[in-house]
């Protein structure tokens, strides 16, 4: 046995005046991923709060497959699905107060929503009118990110920002299993400790970084663990519980309020449809895979949950459905509607005010675009 | 040095991606030195399929699905550089390249110089590059000018389907790091190897001229790479109307810059206007003009002009055709020339 191989053979003579800064212990995650739905600590959930859960866990799928269904009507240039990860979606949509802030992944259009942002301005990245189709400020979510991992450290400047100011706010800070491995998630986690910033990170494990499966991606034991290198605690929960996520996130942002810092934690989940309309999943994984989680699907494990404490009959079920429906009816009439743009703006906003090379440009499209508006005049 | 096609022309590759992957293929099965590494460029074969088949042929350890991190990915390289291989990267798309700009920049491009020569850097660095495809926000940047302004580093574009895989082959083969910029909107161009396709192709550092002018009063060279090169030839054909004739040059490469190439052309023809989609100011095409102008102003009978993609941030998809320079606004800069030249001949009388 070499001395590596020994656990403790290290330990008898520690260099004087060393002292462990952090109990390990406390940091570690579970070894298994935090259920709550079917067990019996479900009972403490208040029935208010599972049917909001309910209603937008089914508003969400649905959203989702009219979204797809836009892509395929060539509404929409690309839509990343979260069909399977909506409980993750709709914890983090609900969980925050008003005065907090969302940072979003493209894949994260449904946790904005959930949080109130006009579904339609969520997609407006996607649909390709603008490249954030809303005001951060107006909800506190930020502008759907799209180079991965980069919105981490922005979490952790607001919510630095923020104690510095004395507001009581947290930022709740969305990342996928893939994103993980960017210098930007290390550097987050980082700050975010040393600072005891008031930040909450959320990895959805889906599986895959588009066809890379996460055994390809990390060699951690999960992905929470890595908070513990950091002085963070990691905490693992089932994905697809959505009380579970809820009550997960929900502690780790009364933590942060508290003054507690950040918390990492890893929800484990699955992409049910391709990495986006574009990726072709039969390429890397098996159709029987996907079926073995499509049996694990949040919607039928909190309606079976609630149906258990009769929190849910068929009524209600109908009820959650003809709200989706209404959404889905309402989005799919707006994103007909051809988007109404001005070329001009492009000029608008690269700058407060316009530098003289840009004015410059503007006239020279204007005189284009007049051009083009006097020849098909002329066609007329 | 050339690249050999191969003779078996039955094999060729027909588009653009096609012909990427061929020689990615041809590279790793003359040397088993080259290891393809990146996101997805295993049992996806890459987002574009352009490494289509690699792992399959030649192992996961010769074309290998790394975790996502463009700084590790490149710094990895380096490493493996070091030890004597020739890593090929892909960046996935262009925008998603700069998380590795601290290694390109601080080690890749100057390795070779700050070990006197002892430690090269046989890197390639795959970027599909630029607008045109409808991609959403960070998935269709021109970022060619902070590459240009890095010196150490080689910097490739090619235009043509038979480029694509003669020139891959040759920075593959380079003992330097080369940038390969691959056009994303021509991976699905065809080829028309007849037309274009030398069974050799030059060494990195060469342009070329798509289309050769006559060189008469009328004439005007277009100066360009990559992309733009079709949009130009497109412009050549219809300024004919005009009565205007002129010669395309298509670069190649932007390091080293083929100065010969260009000049001869532009002494022949008098006037110059560079073509490029990256933004202007700062851009490319000041480089270009200011070498032009420095080498040609006798024989300028206009200033050389820039068609360029805006000063803004590349454009949501639904706007991205009114940012990428297209062929009304070449001919545009071809009319200004004419106006400097009448003036220019008026005075001579
Ligand atoms: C810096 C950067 N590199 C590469 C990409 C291209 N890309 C987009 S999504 C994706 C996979 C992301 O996987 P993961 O983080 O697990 O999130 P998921 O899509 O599964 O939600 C990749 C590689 C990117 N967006 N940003």
């Amino acid at each position: 046995m070499t001395v590596l191989e020994q656990p403790g053979a290290y330990r008898p003579t520690p260099p004087p005046g060393w002292q462990p800064r952090v109990e390990a212990g406390p940091l570690l995650p579970d070894a298994e991923p935090y259920r709550l739905l079917g067990t019996a600590a479900a009972a403490g959930i208040s029935p208010d709060l599972l049917t909001r859960l309910h209603r937008e866990l089914v508003r969400g799928r649905r959203y989702n497959t009219q979204a797809t269904a836009l892509t395929r009507q060539g509404r929409l240039a690309v839509y990343p699905s979260s069909t399977g990860q909506e409980a993750c979606q709709v914890a983090a949509g609900l969980v925050l107060e008003d005065r907090d802030w969302l940072f979003p992944s493209y894949r994260d259009t449904l946790a904005a929503v959930v949080r109130g942002l006009d579904p339609v301005d969520a997609l407006t990245l996607l649909r390709g009118d603008w490249h954030s189709g809303y005001d951060p400020h107006a909800h506190r979510v930020a502008p759907l990110c799209t180079p991965l991992a980069t919105q981490l450290p922005h979490a952790v400047g607001l919510a630095h920002a923020a104690r510095l100011k004395g507001d009581d706010v947290v930022a709740l800070a969305l990342v996928g299993d893939g994103g993980t491995s960017e210098g930007d998630f290390h550097e987050a986690l980082n700050f975010a400790a040393v600072w005891h910033a008031p930040v909450v990170f959320l990895v959805q494990n889906n599986g895959f970084a588009i066809s890379v499966p996460l055994a390809k991606q990390t060699a951690a034991p999960s992905l929470a663990h890595k908070a513990v290198g950091y002085g963070m605690p990691g905490r693992l929960v089932d994905g697809n519980d959505v009380a579970a996520v809820h009550q997960v996130l929900a502690e780790a942002v009364r933590r942060a309020r508290g003054g507690g810092g950040p918390t990492l934690v890893e929800a484990v989940t699955y992409r049910i449809e391709a990495h986006t309309n574009a990726d072709d999943a039969t390429r890397y994984r098996p159709d029987s895979e996907v079926e073995a989680w499509r049996a694990h699907d949040p919607i039928a494990l909190l309606e079976d949950a609630m149906r258990d404490r009769r929190l849910l009959d068929d009524e209600g079920v109908q009820a959650a459905r003809e709200s989706a429906e209404r959404l889905a009816a309402d989005l799919r009439t707006r994103m007909h509607q051809d988007a109404v743009l001005d070329p001009m703006e492009l000029f608008e906003h690269v700058y407060a005010d316009r530098t003289s090379q840009l004015r410059e440009q503007a006239a020279q499209l204007r005189a284009e675009l007049d051009a083009e508006a006097g020849d098909s005049g002329k066609g007329e | 040095m050339t690249t050999a096609i191969g003779a078996d022309t039955a094999r060729k590759p027909a588009t653009m991606a096609q012909a990427l992957g061929r020689a990615l293929r041809d590279a790793m099965a003359a040397d088993p030195s080259v290891h393809v590494l990146g996101e997805d460029v295993g049992t996806l074969g890459g987002v574009f399929r352009i490494t289509d088949g690699l792992a399959k042929e030649f192992g996961e350890d010769r074309c290998t699905d790394t975790p996502l991190a463009e700084a590790g990915i490149l710094g990895t390289a380096v490493g493996m550089a070091m030890y004597g291989l020739r890593p090929v990267v892909e960046m996935q798309f262009d925008a998603f390249a700069y998380p590795s700009f601290e290694q390109l920049i601080s080690h890749v491009s100057r390795m070779r110089n700050r070990t006197r020569g002892a430690m090269p850097m046989p890197i390639t660095v795959r970027v599909p590059y630029g607008g045109g495809i409808g991609g959403v926000e960070h998935h269709s940047d021109s970022s060619e000018i902070y590459y240009m302004a890095t010196p150490g580093l080689h910097v490739v574009a090619p235009a043509t389907v038979a480029d694509a895989y003669g020139l891959l082959r040759a920075a593959i083969a380079s003992d330097d790091p080369v940038i390969f910029l691959e056009p994303k909107r021509l991976y699905w161009s065809k080829a028309d190897w007849s037309a274009d396709a030398p069974e050799q192709v030059p060494p990195i550092g060469r342009a070329v001229v798509r289309r050769p002018a006559t060189g008469g009063r009328r004439s005007a060279t277009l100066i360009s790479y990559g992309p733009s090169v079709p949009v130009c030839l497109e412009a050549a054909e219809a300024a004919r109307a005009e009565g205007w004739d002129l010669e395309v040059v298509d670069l190649r490469s932007l390091v080293p810059f083929d100065d010969d190439t260009v000049c001869a052309s532009v002494r022949r023809t008098g006037r110059a206007v560079v073509v490029h989609e990256a933004t202007g100011f700062g851009g490319p095409g000041g480089e270009i003009a200011a070498r032009v102008t420095e080498r040609c102003f006798h024989h300028l009978e206009a200033p050389v002009l820039r068609v360029a993609g805006f000063d803004i941030p590349y454009p949501p998809p639904m706007l991205e055709r009114h940012h990428l320079p297209g062929v009304d606004r070449v001919l545009d800069a071809v009319a200004r020339l004419q106006w400097e030249s009448e003036w220019t001949e008026g005075s001579a009388v």
